[in-house]
């Protein structure tokens, strides 16, 4: 009857063929701590983060009960909403695919793929209509690059007043190095007639009722055509895992994850423009700087979703965590650009009065998470907000202020850490 | 200089590198079967509760729901028509309110 929690009763198997793991199953236990159920596992300890939203609810169990993943947040099992702990990335630049962030619309997901059987279908306004199977896209020339990939709605549940929506954290993003195809080369292969508009892009998943809009997403012919759009199928130099959209993935360098479309099997050039619903109705935002409007504020223009900006994170020290008083204090984190490179990292330890600039870490490449660090000196006794700032290399700057939508899409604020010296 | 070489050795076999991994060594993909868990949890609250269980776990499981913030009455009335009318929720119109005021109520009491 407790409604505190937030945690489902949920059980797995998993089964790789020619792994050992092939007939392991796990059945999970009811625990009846504090009137919540839990996930269990195979290690199983009943842990439970507290995600700091400005209200209720916040817990959230950890659970491992899913297929190729880690421990992750639960955020929702069924469909999948399983979130990336901030911890994973202070341990390094690429986010581990066991541990990469869990996302799907509609309940129907499959659960085999047979790589023999998979056909990627590329049709509409082409000279020659394509089947592809597996081994042909493994044989065409071949790109890889590194890149973030953030949720439209990552960190909607930090919005107020707060909005409807999955009440992510910070942890609905991941940086991968991506292997595949240009989807440039594919939409060549197939001839695009003079006259396309748009490319659109479905997956296997499909809505649990009839008459429900299927997942679909379409981009610009000249977008689809630049030659960094890409059709992955190896994730950190691996095949993707399934959650993650097994076996390819539409990646849409700096641009919201809603583009990159999971377990890729058909792509429609259209001569006309897309007004199907999950363009023309859902992820759209205001037209406006960072897509800020007033809360109740009607009459706004609407436009899709697309390009990220810079955000920036602190990894290694939790929000109302004590340091140690007046001493040196190491500070790190992760930055990204959007949908260009970070310039900069700047850091506050005196909640945004002063700035000094961070030693940034390796370079991935533009579309990256760059690590940043520093030192900085806790205060005597009480009280301090640690601020972290990022600016891209086309000099847009996250802003010191939250902006908000009704539908909790591309929080860019610069974020702070409130810590007590003692 | 030797302790220069041995230094270059550690960086590139660091956790970091090996994470680094390219996938231009994938020459074939692997077949693969899962089971994705599902949720058996029911909304609580009883009889109150019966019209939420009966019309709202076909799509989710409930912590979608139980994990959203107190909304207002308007917010929430605003989510079951979307569910209706978008979603194709098929919903029974008599439940709508029932479940329109279990959200309200149930949780807005946290």
């Amino acid at each position: 009857m407790s409604f505190s929690g937030n945690e489902e009763l949920v059980c797995r198997s998993l089964s790789l063929p020619g792994t050992s793991l092939g007939s392991r199953r796990w059945f999970l236990a009811r625990a009846g701590i504090a009137g919540l159920e839990f996930v269990a596992g195979p290690s199983w300890a009943g842990e439970t983060v507290s995600l700091p939203f400005p209200s209720e609810p916040r817990g959230r169990p950890i659970t491992n009960a899913f297929p190729e993943k880690g421990s992750l947040i639960l955020q929702r099992t069924r469909p999948p909403l399983l979130e990336t702990p901030m911890k994973v990335f202070d341990d390094g630049v690429l986010t581990p695919n066991d541990k990469f962030y869990v996302r799907w619309h509609w309940a129907v997901i499959p659960e085999a793929v047979e790589v023999d059987k998979f056909q990627l279908a590329v049709r509409g306004h082409v000279g020659m209509v394509l089947s592809l199977s597996l081994d042909e896209i493994l044989k065409m020339p071949r790109v890889e690059l590194v890149a973030v990939n953030q949720c439209s709605g990552n960190s909607r549940g930090y919005f107020q007043p707060r909005v409807p929506g999955a009440q992510w954290s910070n942890g609905a993003m991941g940086n991968a190095r991506w292997t595949g195809v240009r989807l440039k080369d594919v939409l060549n292969r197939a001839g695009v007639k003079a006259g396309a508009s748009r490319v659109r892009f479905n997956g296997l998943d499909t809505p649990v009722v009839d008459g429900a809009p299927d997942f679909m997403k379409s981009l610009d012919i000249d977008h689809a055509l630049d030659g960094e759009v890409m059709i992955a199928f190896a994730m950190n130099g691996e095949q993707l895992p399934l959650l993650n959209g097994f076996p390819l993935r539409l990646i849409v360098p700096g641009w919201y994850s809603t583009y990159w479309v999971k377990m890729l099997n058909d792509i429609e050039v259209l001569d006309r423009p897309d007004d199907s619903f999950w363009m023309a109705a859902a992820y759209t935002i205001p037209d406006t700087p960072f897509a800020n409007v007033r809360p109740g504020e009607v009459g706004v223009k609407l436009v899709p979703i697309n390009r990220m900006g810079p955000r920036s994170f602190v990894t290694n020290i939790e929000d109302g965590s004590k340091i140690a008083a007046g001493s040196s204090v190491n500070a790190r984190g992760i930055a990204f650009g959007g949908d260009a490179g970070v310039a900069k990292v700047e850091f506050s330890s005196d909640a945004g009065r002063t700035w000094q600039p961070t030693k940034l870490g390796a370079d991935f490449g533009k579309y990256s998470f760059r690590r940043w660090e520093i030192d900085f000196t806790s205060v005597k006794s009480g009280d301090q907000t640690l601020m972290v700032k990022c600016t891209n290399t086309d000099n847009a700057v996250q802003p010191e202020w939250a902006n908000w939508n009704p539908s909790g899409f591309m929080r860019s604020v610069v974020e702070s850490v409130r810590v007590t010296a003692a | 200089m030797r302790g220069y070489l041995l230094m270059t050795v550690l960086m590139i076999s660091s956790p970091t590198m090996l994470a680094t991994a390219s996938g231009n060594d994938v020459q074939s993909l692997k077949s693969v079967k899962v089971e994705l868990p599902e949720s058996d949890r029911q909304f609580p609250g009883g009889a109150a509760a019966d019209a939420i269980n009966n019309n709202c776990l076909a799509c989710h499981s409930v912590a979608m729901v139980l994990n959203q913030p107190a909304l207002s009455k308007t917010a929430w009335e605003a989510e079951v028509k979307k569910m209706i009318n978008v979603y194709k929720a098929p919903i029974d119109q008599a439940d709508v309110e029932g479940i329109v005021s279990y959200l309200v109520q149930k949780l807005g009491e946290r």
